[in-house]
């Protein structure tokens, strides 16, 4: 594995910049992710979270520095980038007039796994999410909590080295969001990177690190605990507001 | 505008609507003062929505009733139309018009002007006047927002219901919005929110937690905490997965939820004390090789409460 040779570092961005004309929208910001490690990604909309996160999946050009995810260099091995990755956004990747079996199906075909592969995941999937009665069930039909859950598992069905979650748990009752947290952590245990990208500061408190963007930049990087107290903040959502209004106040 | 306190500005009876096989609102009552910041609080599909149309006129009950002004929603929905304000979920401006374009029509609609509307709408038309000629739909989230309130607002209402305002805004905006709205109370408003953001309900003065069209609680969130009639233990250590597990497996354990960087444990015995059951998880934990665990006893939060009561209801996550 190219990943392993570099350490047990999943992500590795070193003065990662990308201009548009004479606006820069990312701003010479470095950080590491370990394996393993449930990371969360934080900034106000414009901050330029979303150009960050489409370098780092190897969609966009950086204009300097440079970005190893998977063990890839995102600007000369964006193939293998993405690749190596899963992606699961806040509008979910399911299609919704297909069955849950024909989802795990089509996205296993998409990521080249085998049919035996395939066969083999989906019956842990649906064991695992407790799907069975409805594998021959249209997405559609199911509830919000078990689409969450079921686009999660299919962003994963090809074991990615890094896994990037948008939003993931908007909008969902309080027992539903812990479920899904409780399969990220186990999805992280197991050794697969979560990058999770949202700018519901509660979700921020459930990473074992967060980063916060401001501007372009990164101005605050640690444990929820860590910033908690650097900044004698009640919550993520009071460090995160003082840290904005600083930016926009500049 | 009424005086506060002198009455009720909404007044919902057994509210119940189906749609084919889903029921969007399971026999909902309620009452909202008059000159109170009501909250609305639940996740996706518990009936927010649905239940904003009826006290907008917008959609019929299929069984109950409600009073919006001492209106009644079915009969009189004219009269309550020009009397509230609504603002819906979704964005609901005209992406090509400019942001005075927007005002004027509205006030328009209403028929009064934006001139009539000024004073209301003053202390928020001055955070996006700098943008009055920008079309709306190139607007910021956050100021989107502020525009479609102002439009809610701009034939000076009664009452203010807003549908999910903060949803998708980042947390500053959000909390621009409540100080907003919080000025708007002070000034003799009525307002009821819907938020799927738990958090969100401290802002408010009295919130119904809803969930699968049903209203679980109504409590001013600052005494919430009082409904949760067990001690509440938080406890936090390096291995999550293992820490959840070792508390699910604690003899008495009732529920266990990853809480942020901590985990929340309850304890099913009856009659515990609070110390005493921090003591035998700590204990339980040691054995259970997990040294590094931090035990202590914490206030219950409006999560906690609402996640009780779910299971309490006999609920399932969706």
């Amino acid at each position: 594995m190219t990943g392993s040779a570099r350490g047990d570092r999943s992500i590795e961005v070193d003065g990662l910049t990308r201009r548009f004309g004479t606006f820069t929208a990312v701003d010479a910001i470095s950080f590491d992710v370990a394996q393993g490690e449930v990371f969360g990604f934080l900034g106000a909309n414009g901050a330029g979270k979303t150009t960050a996160i489409r370098m780092l999946i190897g969609l966009l050009a950086p204009t300097a520095g440079s970005a190893r995810v998977a063990g890839y260099d995102v600007a000369t091995q964006a193939e293998m980038v993405k690749r190596n990755i899963g992606y699961m956004s806040q509008r979910f990747s399911l299609y919704e007039d297909l069955t849950v079996r024909e989802n795990i199906t089509l996205y296993g075909g998409i990521y080249g796994l085998s049919d035996e592969a395939i066969e083999k995941r989906t019956a842990e999937l649906v064991d695992r999410l407790d799907l069975r009665d409805d594998v021959d069930t249209r997405v559609k039909s199911i509830p919000l909590g078990w689409k969450q859950k079921l686009a999660f598992s299919v962003a994963v069905l090809h074991d990615p080295k890094v896994v990037f979650l948008d939003e993931p748990t908007g909008g969902v009752d309080p027992i539903t969001r812990r479920q899904f947290w409780e399969l990220i952590y186990t999805t992280a245990a197991a050794g697969t990177t979560v990058f999770v990208t949202t700018h519901y500061m509660d979700e921020a408190e459930y990473c074992d690190r967060v980063s916060i963007m401001v501007d372009g930049r990164i101005v605050a990087l640690g444990t929820p605990s860590e910033l908690k107290a650097q900044y004698e903040a009640r919550t993520i959502d009071d460090v995160f507001v003082r840290l904005a209004r600083a930016g926009n106040a500049a | 505008m009424t005086a506060r306190g002198d009455g009720a500005a909404i007044e919902a009876l057994g509210l119940s609507r189906r749609f084919d096989d889903v029921q969007a609102l399971d026999d909902v009552s309620f009452e909202v003062r008059s000159g109170e910041l009501f909250g609305f609080i639940g996740p996706d599909g518990a009936g927010k929505t649905t239940l904003f149309r009826i006290l907008a006129t917008l959609q019929r009950p299929d069984a109950g009733s409600a009073r919006v002004l001492g209106l009644d929603v079915v009969k009189d929905f004219w009269a309550i139309r020009t009397r509230i304000g609504y603002m819906p979920g979704r964005f609901s401006l005209y992406a090509d018009l400019s942001v005075e374009e927007n005002l004027r029509f509205f006030a328009s609609v209403f028929g009064t002007t934006l001139e009539q509307g000024a004073e209301l709408i003053a202390p928020i038309y001055e955070q996006i006047a700098p943008f009055k000629d920008r079309r709306a739909g190139a607007l910021s989230g956050g100021m989107k927002q502020k525009l479609a309130l102002c439009c809610a607002l701009v034939h000076t209402p009664e009452l203010l219901l807003l549908d999910e305002p903060t949803t998708g805004v980042d947390a500053v905006s959000r909390r621009e919005f409540w100080d907003l709205l919080e000025k708007l109370r002070a000034g003799g408003l009525t307002i009821v929110a819907s938020t799927p953001y738990m958090d969100e309900a401290s802002r408010c003065e009295r919130v119904a937690l809803i969930q699968r069209g049903k209203i679980l609680e109504i409590a001013d969130p600052r005494r919430i905490g009082e409904r949760f009639d067990r001690p509440l233990i938080a406890v936090r250590a390096a291995e999550r997965i293992r820490l959840l597990e070792a508390l699910r497996a604690h003899p008495g354990a009732g529920s266990v939820f990853p809480f942020g960087d901590v985990v929340h444990y309850t304890d099913d015995r009856p009659g515990g004390d609070a110390q005493a059951i921090a003591a035998s998880v700590r204990d339980d934990l040691v054995a259970h090789g997990i040294e590094d665990a931090d035990v202590e006893v914490v206030p219950p939060g409006i999560e906690d409460v609402f996640m009780a009561l779910m299971q309490r209801r006999g609920m399932e996550a969706a």
